[in-house]
């Protein structure tokens, strides 16, 4: 237990501060005002993979870690998209994950926003459309933020669900302010 | 006939370590297997493809690995005609000669014939390899229905998990069978995130193979990509420069790390201990950003090209390298106390989800997990490609095969892949990074043989004289692995699965292609 105890405070916290909106990634925006502000306090993400090849999930489970320290921010991922305001979705649509993804998408209680995350996510990337797979996420699900990378990196990820919920500025560069500020700032 | 009669008697593959293919009658596919499975082989993967010289024929291969090296079957088979399967010498053969009727259209005569990557989206006549044009895509599929095994009985009912999981996962589905909490049988169904890669390779130009191949499964792309690169590199009796080769080492051993790194996080917090996710995902982020520095990725998905590395290692990037591995190795071994000497954790660990040695020999469960259960394999050893005649890594092997056992390889693997880090930067030749390869030779087969984190990666390559890929089999460690998972958790309580789960770490994409 002191070894537990050391180990902890002698590592502090290295947790960073939240990256900047990006009006680059958004494709559509339609939340109003009153319930940006209601997500915006407390945000559950479901995360579906609909076909990728891994990379993207490790990339999303990062920003658990302490320096993204996604729920300092209120935002956590929650285990049912009944429980969710926030879909992550990685992956080329495999034609095998279309009834799943649109049944988890249907199951997702309105107002809902969604992220297409990945090359893959934006375009089908590498593995197109073919038999097997419908290409991008929004070929089948209504997407408002992509955010493109091989995989992109937490920042990135994190910059996407942050611009999915805020308010479009109308220009393509990133806003001055954060959205959201992490409740435990960083040290040194 | 011994093995070593068949062995002597078969053409080599060239620039490929003791690897070897011959072309045999049905009598002699079974003969070769049984003899195999004799003399303590492995099956290390089975693959059809359509034959090139004839529309309504294919071509089986199985790749056994034993004592002597690698030894591919090939055996041709007219359509319409079944041909013997290998589930009885290796169970692992049963899916693979599954997902070969899906693909390639060539039936084995085992009696489980159910489709393995074919859901609904394409129709159980169309086999995505055999066809001429690329399959258009098929109306949209309904959920289709699966015969799971039954269990009956007194208070037996059924959960069905997936294939959307909880977590932040892949996808699959998983139908365990219990009586009260505890698991009867557990039974996978996998093919959800199936995208075509076999049939998406021949699409592509043998020299861009590599980026599909990194793809596969991205935890494991270095160890796919090179796979593929050594496969392209023997078709074009190409050796790459010893840098390129200490570098690419240099890779899978950074990939081992991270993926250790985040497993030993990720096991204990599935036993209730925040303070190891907390702890190991922190000092695989660091790990994570010295990489981005040093070779201008997080994940090291674009850093193997056929002919040696997309990016050359500056001095400073192989000092900031050594630094972060030996920070690293540093502070597991405090964290390796801190989970040995945890009774909670001790409490979960030790004897879930246990494979015994014998089980895991009869099933051919490979790589990590199998080392974790006696199985003393390991491909950097047992037949090394450079830099690994030199840079000699130590197997670690333990015998228990429970999830403890699994913990304490990957502890003991990471340690050992922080000592070959700082060797190979040690020795680190100079010269070029990276040289043309030339043509491959088409109509032949090369292989790549490159042990992942998880285990043995395996990539066999054709391609036509084109220049482009006729065909491209990857193969997961997962594959073997995936079965012995629902050995694994029969009798264990269905609260310790995700644990247990997590111990193998097992590759969808990988298995799903």
């Amino acid at each position: 237990m002191l070894k537990t105890l050391r180990q902890i405070t002698s590592i502090g916290i290295v947790t960073e501060p939240a990256p900047h909106v990006d009006d680059a990634l958004r494709l559509r925006e339609r939340l109003n005002e009153r319930i940006r502000t209601v997500l915006g306090r407390a945000l559950c993400v479901r995360h579906i993979d609909a076909g990728s090849c891994n990379g993207c999930e490790l990339e999303i489970q990062a920003l658990n870690n302490p320096i993204y320290n996604l729920e300092g921010l209120g935002i956590r991922f929650v285990a049912s998209p009944r429980h969710a305001d926030l879909l992550l979705v990685t992956g080329p649509v495999s034609r095998h994950m279309e009834v799943a993804l649109r049944r988890t998408f249907e199951a997702t209680p309105d107002p809902k926003l969604v992220v297409a995350l990945g090359d893959c996510g934006c375009t089908g990337g590498i593995f197109g459309e073919s038999y097997a797979t419908c290409g991008r996420v929004s070929n089948v699900i209504p997407v408002d933020v992509a955010v493109p990378g091989c995989p992109p990196s937490p920042t990135r990820i994190l910059q996407g669900i942050l611009t999915a919920l805020a308010r479009s500025t109308g220009s393509t560069e990133a806003g001055d302010t954060p959205l959201m500020s992490n409740s435990v700032l960083p040290s040194g | 006939m011994p093995m070593r009669t068949w062995w002597e008697d078969s053409p080599v593959i060239t620039d490929a370590p003791r690897s070897r293919v011959r072309q045999v009658s049905v009598e002699h596919w079974l003969k070769a297997a049984t003899d195999a499975a004799a003399a303590g082989g492995q099956l290390l993967a089975l693959w059809a493809a359509p034959d090139p010289r004839e529309a309504s024929a294919a071509v089986i291969r199985a790749a056994l690995l034993t004592h002597l090296g690698l030894l591919v079957l090939e055996l041709r088979v007219h359509d319409g005609d079944l041909y013997p399967s290998l589930h009885e010498l290796f169970p692992a053969a049963s899916r693979m000669q599954r997902a070969a009727f899906d693909l390639a259209g060539a039936r084995s005569d085992d009696l489980d014939s159910r489709p393995l990557l074919r859901h609904a989206a394409w129709p159980a006549d169309a086999h995505p390899l055999r066809l001429g044009a690329m399959p258009p895509a098929y109306a949209t599929p309904a959920a289709d229905s699966y015969e799971f095994v039954r269990v009956e009985g007194d208070g037996v009912h059924e959960i069905p998990v997936g294939p959307v999981h909880a977590g932040v996962i892949e996808p699959g589905h998983f139908r365990f069978s219990i009586v009260g909490e505890k698991v009867l049988r557990l039974e996978e169904r996998l093919g959800y995130v199936h995208k075509g890669i076999e049939r998406r390779f021949t699409d592509l130009p043998a020299a861009a193979g590599h980026r599909l191949a990194a793809r596969v499964s991205g935890d494991s792309a270095v160890a796919f990509s090179w796979a593929y690169s050594s496969a392209l590199e023997s078709l074009c009796g190409c050796t790459i420069p010893r840098r390129a080769a200490f570098l690419r080492a240099l890779c899978l051993e950074v990939e081992r790390l991270q993926n250790h790194l985040g497993d030993l996080g990720a096991l204990g917090n599935d036993a209730g201990f925040g303070f190891g996710l907390s702890q190991f995902s922190l000092l695989k982020e660091q790990l994570l950003r010295t990489v981005e520095q040093v070779f201008g990725q997080r994940y090291l998905l674009d850093a193997v090209v056929p002919g040696g590395m997309r990016v050359d290692l500056s001095a400073q990037g192989a000092r900031a390298l050594a630094a972060r591995t030996a920070a690293v190795a540093v502070a597991a071994g405090h964290l390796k106390e801190i989970y040995d000497e945890h009774s909670g954790l001790r409490d979960r660990f030790v004897g879930a989800g246990q494979v015994s040695a014998e089980l895991a020999r009869r099933l051919g469960l490979l790589g990590l997990a199998g080392r974790a259960s006696g199985q003393a394999h390991d491909a950097r050893v047992d037949l090394p490609s450079p830099p690994y005649d030199e840079i000699v890594p130590a197997k670690i092997v333990r015998e228990d095969g429970d999830v403890a056992a699994r913990v304490t390889v990957r502890f003991e693997e990471l340690q050992e892949s922080c000592r070959l880090v700082g060797l190979l930067l040690e020795h680190m030749p100079q010269g070029a990074y990276c040289i043309d390869i030339g043509r491959a030779a088409p109509d032949t087969l090369g292989i790549g043989l490159i042990e992942g984190w998880r285990g043995p990666v395996f990539m066999a390559l054709e391609v036509d004289s084109g220049g482009m890929i006729r065909r491209c089999h990857p193969h997961d460690p997962s594959w073997q692995n995936w079965p012995v998972l629902e050995h694994a958790i029969i009798g264990n309580i269905v609260p310790d699965f995700p644990l247990i789960n997590k111990s193998f770490n097992l590759s969808y994409s990988g298995h799903d292609l």
